[in-house]
């Protein structure tokens, strides 16, 4: 292709050259915001038809790491952030390190998320033929990372929701359903995320960012900043229902 | 097309640190938010928050209060359209009576949801 420095032939200047790819990932993440909607949409219809079955599913959800991946993700996407200011003002060092703490972050939430599923298996609170709600209040010794106190609470909060609800488990079953299909989703758009930084690393260390062309930084920021905004509408939906009693 | 030359609009880390900062804070506040007992609005207020701190998200981190006109005008056609998907099914199910005279979501067979309400 016909390029002048970092002004492709077919751009007249470099702003618009920046406003034509901003504008062209702006549409592709229209696209992801449906798709992410009709999911939670599913996943609000359900709930509010198995409200028991995916309250309690809900709090068998561990608050303290889904409050620390938010952190996590949030503080991520504050990096990322400050890549795309090292770009703009041509910090080229700076870039580099902003984007590898991004990844360095994306690492740990993975991290965080595996501990999570580990946990949900042993808990039996996977879906399939071993799925049982009841797991961990009928053998509090194989859940020791559970307290005690919490423990007996979930029990008399389980008796009373299955007296509510009396397919409680098969509920409860889609709850968690919905919690890996959604969290395993906005997981995999990180594996992707994580990819593209890696490419970004790579070039920014190669010196090829600068005030004049960092489009590439700019248009996975957003990408990024995206995936964290759907983490944060997962967080309250999944990990907060329900929590007062 | 202008002619004007590059007038990229470069936000500040001093703006970015006040913006992570603040979604910090409305993550704290959610978490508490949610041992509240206000019913039914307990929903309410942590999509509330979450769309505060997305819009946060989306006007600085993601520059959108900075761009130009064309690109915002994709932004909120995207979340009108997000906004019809939600209204115009949620309003079919919440309204939806079948043929037994059984509403949704079908209370009569599962106690649960009057019960809980109250």
């Amino acid at each position: 292709m016909h390029r002048t420095g970092s002004l492709y032939g077919q751009f007249k200047t470099l702003e618009q050259q920046k406003d034509t790819a901003t504008l062209g990932m702006w549409i592709f993440l229209v696209t992801e915001v449906m798709f992410f909607g009709g999911i939670m949409l599913a996943y609000t219809i359900n709930r509010h038809t198995y409200f028991h079955a995916f309250a309690m599913g809900s709090n068998t959800l561990s608050l303290g790491l889904g409050g620390f991946n938010t952190v996590v993700l949030l503080a991520s996407s504050f990096t990322m952030a400050m890549a795309v200011w090292s770009a703009q003002t041509s910090k080229k060092g700076l870039i580099t390190l902003f984007l590898s703490l991004t990844i360095l972050l994306g690492f740990v939430f993975f991290g965080v998320k595996y501990v999570e599923y580990a946990q949900k298996f042993h808990h039996h609170l996977v879906p399939g033929k071993n799925f049982d709600i009841f797991y961990c209040a009928n053998n509090p010794t194989k859940c020791e990372d559970i307290d005690a106190a919490d423990m007996a609470k979930e029990k008399e909060e389980l008796e009373a929701a299955a007296k509510a609800d009396p397919d409680l488990n098969a509920h409860a079953q889609l709850y968690y359903s919905a919690y890996f299909g959604m969290t395993g989703l906005h997981a995999l758009h990180m594996v992707i995320g994580a990819g593209l930084l890696l490419w970004l690393v790579k070039e920014s260390m190669a010196g090829k960012f600068s005030a004049e062309w960092n489009n590439p930084v700019d248009i996975v920021g957003l990408y990024w900043h995206f995936v964290d905004i759907v983490w944060i509408y997962l967080f309250p939906l999944l990990y907060l229902i329900d929590r007062h009693k | 097309m202008s002619e004007h030359e590059h007038t990229e609009h470069i936000v500040s880390p001093g703006m970015y640190l006040t913006i992570i900062s603040t979604l910090l804070a409305l993550t704290g506040i959610t978490v508490y938010a949610a041992f509240v007992d206000l019913g039914r609005f307990n929903i309410v207020v942590a999509l509330l928050i979450a769309t505060i701190k997305a819009t946060l998200v989306v006007l600085i981190f993601m520059h959108a209060k900075y761009v130009p006109e064309r690109t915002k005008l994709v932004i909120i056609a995207g979340i009108f359209w997000l906004a019809l998907l939600l209204f115009m099914t949620l309003s079919d199910y919440f309204s939806r009576v079948d043929y037994r005279g059984i509403r949704y979501p079908m209370t009569q067979l599962i106690s649960h949801t009057i019960e809980h309400r109250g």
